[in-house]
């Protein structure tokens, strides 16, 4: 049965000058994914979100300065190294900052995680998507929003705690990486691509089962990592390249290893020896091709967002 | 000009789950249509899909012209959907602010001011959403789906949180947006609401239109009451002309008539008919004032 419209315009409609459909100028897609953005830097500022992260992470701050405080007291004790060769002051402050990178790398992590693992279909299932989706908002530029969004957040505070930890091990140990861009700009490629991850990863699933599915593609990456290290101390070739495509695969672990590599590519001799043989050596530098190709992966991880966000009904 | 809704022969399946079956509908400029139906009719379903926020099966949808979806008919429509959240860290104006700069409206805090009044929220411009009530909340969503003055209104389920007095400004301000050129889908279970404001209905059953028209149209005559001394006799082919007669003979016949009655099914008799329900008994007609 149809329902055709009548005839004649409905009264008043011809009668006064219709208040609807005001001239309207909707925001282009780069416009749209800013103001979706700036809300959701709001939101984290009014939920007071940067103010437990700052409280926390000066809190991590001040352990890893005691913990480098002890550790260079402890190596200046340690004058048989210097007798063969190695510069202690060097393996230990290129072992913290590989430690503080680490953590800092899972402090990202979480929150990547945190500021997207419900982005849409959580968002949609507590009926807070739909009103924003109704706009001239594109969902792309909505994805894109929220990825803005998170990134602007996650990787200038990697990139910012990086450089407070390396400044403490400057400060107590007077040791400094031989290279400080790579592994900055490292890790903040690796927690955007984190999020990119779980802002996919909210499409299909609900919040819980997302951010488990993102911590467990982190482990993953840890893992391959500490495979890589593995097959450098036993010299397994099969090893190591089961560990290199899995940390190509999860390109935010092969950035931080790549990192991790750069901190100290100018050591050389038995100093470089020593830290090969510690708990963050072996790791390697991924060159050029590892920049293309995770620029890539995020792009095809945008991609295949913006493809099923396209065909998920809301 | 183009009907400000049209849908042709709307299909819409949730896997093996048909919810909508042929759907054709048109929405005129000004125009106040009200959706019915049951539970699991179909009725959001048809609204989401003209919102662009679900994909239709087969079928066309039309906003203003616009296919459903696009920019442009997001540009044209505002919607406030049955179950809808607001962030609630976030107060009534900066909502409406966020809604203004995505519809790309540039009416500023004027326009803001004057939503808030309009759903008689003015008092709690500056107010948390986290710290509305439900009602509030409503007026509030209300408030938001009117920002960039939107040529077609989506409205499902608008009064469900809110008190009679709350209904009654939302009945009332529907009838200000007519008069203004603006087009309203109503999708609502209150069958009363939709009798008073709307100008045409539509009832869904099962995914498919079974009913459709005015309210009057809908509503039919149910026979003529006379209360005499030997009790109430009801004439149920009579219609209100034949009243007089009926009052003329039973007094010619030496009956004492206390009162008399015109009898018409409601909206809700006729809904209850076309979704397969008989309704029990048609109830007295609605004074002409109260429609």
């Amino acid at each position: 049965m149809s329902v055709p419209s009548p005839a004649s315009p409905a009264p008043g409609a011809a009668a006064s000058p219709p208040a609807s459909g005001r001239a309207v100028r909707p925001p282009d897609q780069l416009r749209g994914a800013l103001i979706v953005a700036r809300f959701s830097l709001r939101e984290s500022l009014r939920r007071r979100v940067f103010v437990v992260v700052g409280l926390l992470t000066v809190v991590f701050l001040a352990l890893y300065g005691l913990a480098t405080w002890q550790a260079f007291k402890a190596a200046e004790d340690f004058t048989g190294a210097t007798e063969a060769g190695v510069e202690a002051e060097t393996v230990v402050g290129a072992t913290l900052a590989g430690l503080a990178m680490f953590a800092i790398l899972f402090l990202g992590t979480i929150l990547a995680v945190f500021l997207t693992l419900g982005a849409v279909r959580g968002d949609a299932e507590r009926g807070l998507l739909q009103p924003l989706l109704v706009r001239p908002l594109s969902r792309r530029t909505l994805l894109l929003g929220r990825w803005v969004g998170a990134t602007s957040v996650c990787a200038p505070y990697v990139m910012l705690v990086a450089l407070g930890a390396f400044a403490l091990t400057w400060a107590l140990g007077g040791w400094w990486p031989d290279r400080l861009v790579t592994p900055l700009l490292g890790l903040a490629l690796g927690v955007a691509i984190v999020a990119a991850l779980s802002l996919a990863g909210s499409i299909a699933l609900a919040a819980t089962a997302n951010g488990i599915a993102v911590f467990m593609l982190f482990g993953a990456g840890l893992t391959a990592g500490l495979l890589g290290q593995i097959a450098e101390a036993i010299g397994s070739d099969s090893l190591d390249d089961i560990a290199r495509i899995a940390t190509w695969a999860l390109p935010f672990e092969a950035l931080y290893q790549a990192g991790l590599a750069e901190l100290t590519a100018d050591t050389v001799g038995f100093t470089r020896l020593a830290i090969d043989l510690g708990p963050f050596g072996g790791a390697q530098s991924g060159g050029a091709g590892l920049w293309v190709w995770s620029l890539a992966y995020l792009g095809a991880v945008g991609a295949a967002a913006v493809a099923a966000f396209a065909r998920r009904d809301l | 000009m183009p009907e400000a809704l049209s849908v042709t022969g709307l299909h819409k399946a949730y896997g093996s789950v048909q919810a909508l079956r042929g759907v054709d509908l048109e929405l005129g400029g000004g125009e106040l249509f009200g959706l019915l139906g049951p539970n699991g009719a179909g009725k959001s379903t048809l609204v989401k899909i003209a919102c662009g926020l679900v994909r239709p099966s087969a079928g066309a949808v039309r906003v203003c012209g616009f296919a459903a979806g696009s920019g442009a008919a997001h540009a044209a429509l505002g919607y406030l959907a049955e179950l809808f959240r607001f962030p609630d860290w976030c107060t009534a104006d900066e909502l409406l602010g966020l809604h203004q700069e995505l519809a790309g409206s540039g009416g500023g805090r004027a326009e803001r001011d004057d939503l808030l009044e309009l759903v008689e929220l003015g008092y709690a411009r500056d107010r948390r959403v986290g710290a509305m009530s439900k009602g509030m909340q409503q007026r509030l969503g209300l408030a938001q789906a009117l920002v960039g003055a939107p040529q077609l209104l989506l409205l499902d389920e608008p009064t469900s949180a809110l008190d009679p007095a709350g209904r009654h400004m939302v009945r009332s301000l529907l009838e200000r947006l007519r008069e203004r050129g603006m087009s309203v889908l109503l999708n609502s279970h209150l069958l009363s609401e939709v009798e008073l404001v709307c100008d045409r209905v539509a009832i869904i059953d099962g995914g498919a239109v079974v009913a459709a028209g005015t309210p009057a149209e809908l509503s039919r005559p149910g026979g003529v009451e006379v209360e005499t001394a030997a009790g109430l006799r009801t004439f149920a082919a009579a219609t209100r002309e034949e009243a007089p007669r009926i009052v003329r003979e039973l007094v010619a016949a030496g009956e004492d008539v206390y009162g008399v009655r015109v009898l018409t099914s409601t909206l809700e008799d006729a809904y209850l008919e076309a979704v397969g329900r008989t309704p029990a008994q048609p109830a007295p007609a609605m004074p002409e004032a109260a429609r």
